[in-house]
């Protein structure tokens, strides 16, 4: 039943991204120009509802549907590796006009060119876990 | 249930009135339907990012025997897994029976010039530009390899720090979180560097 329900949210996800246009590599060089506010908005209005939202969570100390309290694991505390992963990513996402959720949604439209993307960051994936202890973190 | 979804989607269809579905949804509808995935998510229990699959789907395939970064409980993990398959199932159900057919995005005038200046004709009547993702890359090596690196990118940086766009712009943040703060601003900083500076020397 649960597994089912992590389906569903795949499925409702997939249908956003692609239909909200995030998944549209043309939308992405288009917020990176600063030249439409479309990007902006759907980060904007997500951003706004999960602050209030997770803030709700906090103070009302409220449960997930299985009645476990909802908690949030804090990230580990440093600059170098947020920055530096943070600018390598950008220049991927811009580069494929893609991030990892729409590069799932695209492989369900179709656009077989997206499985090298796919592909290429497995391979991201797996050079990062080789060379991790060499990295500032 | 997918006949399901069709079913539902076909009636849309042919309703005038509820053409809306097919039609590009506007950002402050999406925006909101974001952040319900990420509260949806939350309230089963788990954490919104889909970047640690790729991690997951690495160890799947053996990789813990080259690096440890790879050695750990994937079979936790399924779950995030599952709702990958459901993304690609949204992908194909958004794209073949909840879109106009062919299916564009108006982006704006000045970014189609901007395209067009750089050599991408399909700005504006494609939803992803056929010179990079027509299958006719498939047969063009120079292309094939900036998609890879593109996605080596996505990957690396993805890991390195901790997260994407799902986990750092909208998880983290929404969580006020600091590093995810800081992260994101290195998205943005690598998004301009790559579009302002590098995508002049390579289209």
């Amino acid at each position: 039943m649960r597994q089912i329900g992590f389906l569903v949210i795949g499925i409702f996800f997939g249908i956003v991204m692609f239909k909200s246009e995030a998944a549209s590599w043309f939308r992405i060089y288009e917020m990176f120009k600063f030249q439409s506010f479309h990007m902006y908005g759907i980060i904007g209005s997500a951003l706004v509802l999960g602050i209030i939202g997770v803030q709700l969570i906090k103070r009302k100390n409220m449960k997930s549907f299985f009645g476990q309290p909802i908690t949030i694991a804090p990230k580990d505390k440093s600059f170098s590796r947020y920055m530096l992963g943070g600018i390598i990513f950008g220049l991927g996402w811009a580069l494929a006009g893609a991030c990892p959720g729409p590069i799932y949604v695209l492989v369900g439209a179709g656009y077989w060119p997206i499985l090298v993307v796919f592909a290429g960051a497995m391979l991201g994936t797996f050079i990062y876990g080789l060379l991790r202890k060499k990295l500032p973190h | 249930m997918l006949q399901g979804v069709f079913l539902i989607s076909g009636l849309f269809a042919q309703k005038k009135n509820m053409n809306w579905i097919l039609e590009p949804w506007p950002w402050y509808f999406s925006g909101p339907l974001i952040a319900l995935t990420m509260f949806l998510l939350l309230f089963m229990g788990r954490q919104f990012g889909m970047s640690s699959n790729l991690r997951t789907m690495c160890s799947m395939c053996g990789a813990h025997k080259k690096a440890d970064f790879f050695n750990f409980d994937w079979k936790a993990q399924q779950w995030n897994l599952l709702v990958v398959l459901g993304a690609v199932i949204g992908g194909f159900i958004a794209h073949f029976y909840l879109s106009e057919d062919p299916t564009t995005v108006a982006i704006s005038a000045e970014t189609i010039q901007d395209l067009n200046n750089l050599g991408f004709e399909s700005a504006g009547k494609a939803f992803l530009p056929t010179e990079l993702f027509s299958n006719a890359v498939f047969s063009e090596p120079l292309t094939l390899l900036i998609l890879l690196i593109g996605g080596i990118l996505i990957g690396f940086g993805a890991r390195y720090a901790g997260g994407c766009t799902s986990g750092h712009a909208i998880s983290g943040l929404s969580n006020l979180q600091l590093p995810s703060l800081i992260a994101v601003i290195g998205f943005f900083i690598g998004g301009l560097v790559m579009i302002h500076i590098l995508y002049p020397l390579i289209f």
